[in-house]
């Protein structure tokens, strides 16, 4: 009887514990976007970061979006054969790279490579005291250390995203075009018969952008409620992969609902 | 900690290649030159039964893509469909200009094919096209092939019953 009382207080616990950390998170967002009037006047700021966030994820990005389109080329190829529709080729690769690939798995890997290292930065910054000498300093640590990361973590995203697609369609014509030998020109032309730049392009772009927010957002607020011990911080990095990586999922299936419900 | 410089670099060269990017999505894959940014007029016109047709379907004449189909509603004092297409500016086609909802392939999309009359009056912005030809529903076409297989099967047997008597 006892612990099943135990078991029901825990998972109360448990549920209003999370409701407070959203709460928390919520009021941390508008505080960092209140304070960011600082990190655009010294751009330079923003930039270090998005060298840190988007040049150094580079690699992993078009590597994997190269690969991703050569596996999408010989998948969709051995399919497409099948009903003798293979010029359709281009139109398979540069649909699912453009409206779902891009953006989710680039936002799945630029939440493990550059997420969880900003909310290690972050949370070893506070472990070591650091934010709370800079508030010593007077100098505001969500304007100097917060803000920065967020934004450069919110512009780098769509750039990677659109990146990958387009890394993605270029891996789908060399397994296409070049190594199975479907037509060159029926490959681009119903591509880009299909592809419609606001329906398809755009709303890419804009799945992009709300990823790179929620990840900015989860990895700068795990990284400043990390609790200040290697512990802490460690899980905080694990968490931070996990949310934001749940939350890129659920985005998506909301935004895709949203946005292509057929005509 | 890096140099300034170098950093500004690595980060112009990756906005730059992002951009590019972009770019190339933009006019490569989904080919933004060809259509969208053109001047379009709005044309009208009412079906009996557009079958399958979506919004953006290509509206062709000659196999020539002119238009897209910019939207579909319901008319409920004539029970049809009212289809409104866009066509670009450059095409100007005759006041009595025709449209049928056509497929391509077997069971491919459908599209509204155009084809032009010859009246000296053009179509102009809110127009509405009179001459329509509604699409082919294949059930209909079926049953209609089965119904007349069946009228012929039954006066032949009248015929040869008729003879039979005789």
């Amino acid at each position: 009887m006892n612990a099943l009382a135990d078991f029901f207080e825990h998972l109360g616990a448990r549920a209003t514990g999370a409701v407070h950390r959203l709460g928390f998170a919520t009021r941390f967002l508008l505080l960092t976007l209140r304070n960011s009037g600082m990190c655009f006047r010294r751009f330079s700021l923003v930039m270090r970061e998005i060298y840190f966030a988007g040049v150094l994820s580079l690699i992993i990005i078009l590597v994997s979006g190269l690969f991703v389109g050569m596996v999408l080329g010989l998948q969709g190829y051995d399919t497409l054969e099948r009903y003798g529709s293979s010029s359709a080729l281009g139109v398979l690769v540069a649909l699912s790279l453009v409206r779902e690939l891009g953006p989710v798995v680039s936002g799945l890997l630029f939440a493990s490579r550059a997420g969880s290292a900003i909310t290690a930065e972050i949370g070893l910054m506070k472990a070591t005291e650091q934010l709370a000498a800079m508030e010593m300093m007077a100098v505001d640590p969500i304007a100097r250390v917060i803000a920065p990361r967020f934004w450069a973590g919110v512009i780098s995203m769509p750039l990677l995203a659109a990146m990958f697609s387009a890394m993605g369609v270029f891996g789908g014509y060399l397994v296409g075009v070049r190594l199975i030998g479907v037509d060159a020109g029926s490959f681009w032309s119903q591509m880009q018969a299909a592809v419609d730049l606001r329906e398809d392009i755009l709303n890419g772009v804009i799945k992009s952008v709300v990823f790179g927010i929620a990840v900015a957002w989860i990895a700068v607020f795990e990284g400043y409620d990390a609790p200040p011990t290697a512990e802490g911080v460690s899980r905080a990095t694990t968490r931070t992969v996990v949310t934001s990586s749940l939350s890129i999922l659920a985005l998506d299936f909301i935004l895709t609902a949203l946005m292509f419900r057929g005509t | 900690m890096m140099k300034r410089k170098a950093l500004d670099l690595w980060v112009g060269v990756f906005v730059a290649i992002g951009l590019g990017a972009l770019l190339f999505l933009a006019l490569k894959v989904g080919n933004l030159g060809s259509f969208s940014a053109a001047e379009t007029y709005l044309v009208k016109a009412n079906f009996d039964n557009i079958g399958g047709l979506k919004r953006r379907a290509p509206v062709k004449s000659a196999g020539v893509v002119v238009g897209r189909v910019e939207d579909i509603g319901f008319d409920t004092q004539t029970y049809e469909a009212v289809v409104t297409f866009a066509i670009d500016s450059r095409y100007p086609f005759p006041k009595d200009t025709s449209a049928k909802i056509l497929t391509s392939g077997l069971l491919g999309e459908q599209y509204v094919g155009l084809s032009a009359g010859g009246d000296t009056a053009m179509l102009k912005n809110g127009d509405t096209i009179k001459l329509t030809q509604s699409a082919i529903v294949l059930e209909n076409l079926i049953s209609q092939f089965l119904f007349s297989k069946a009228a012929d099967g039954s006066s032949n047997s009248n015929s040869n019953s008729n003879s039979s008597i005789k």
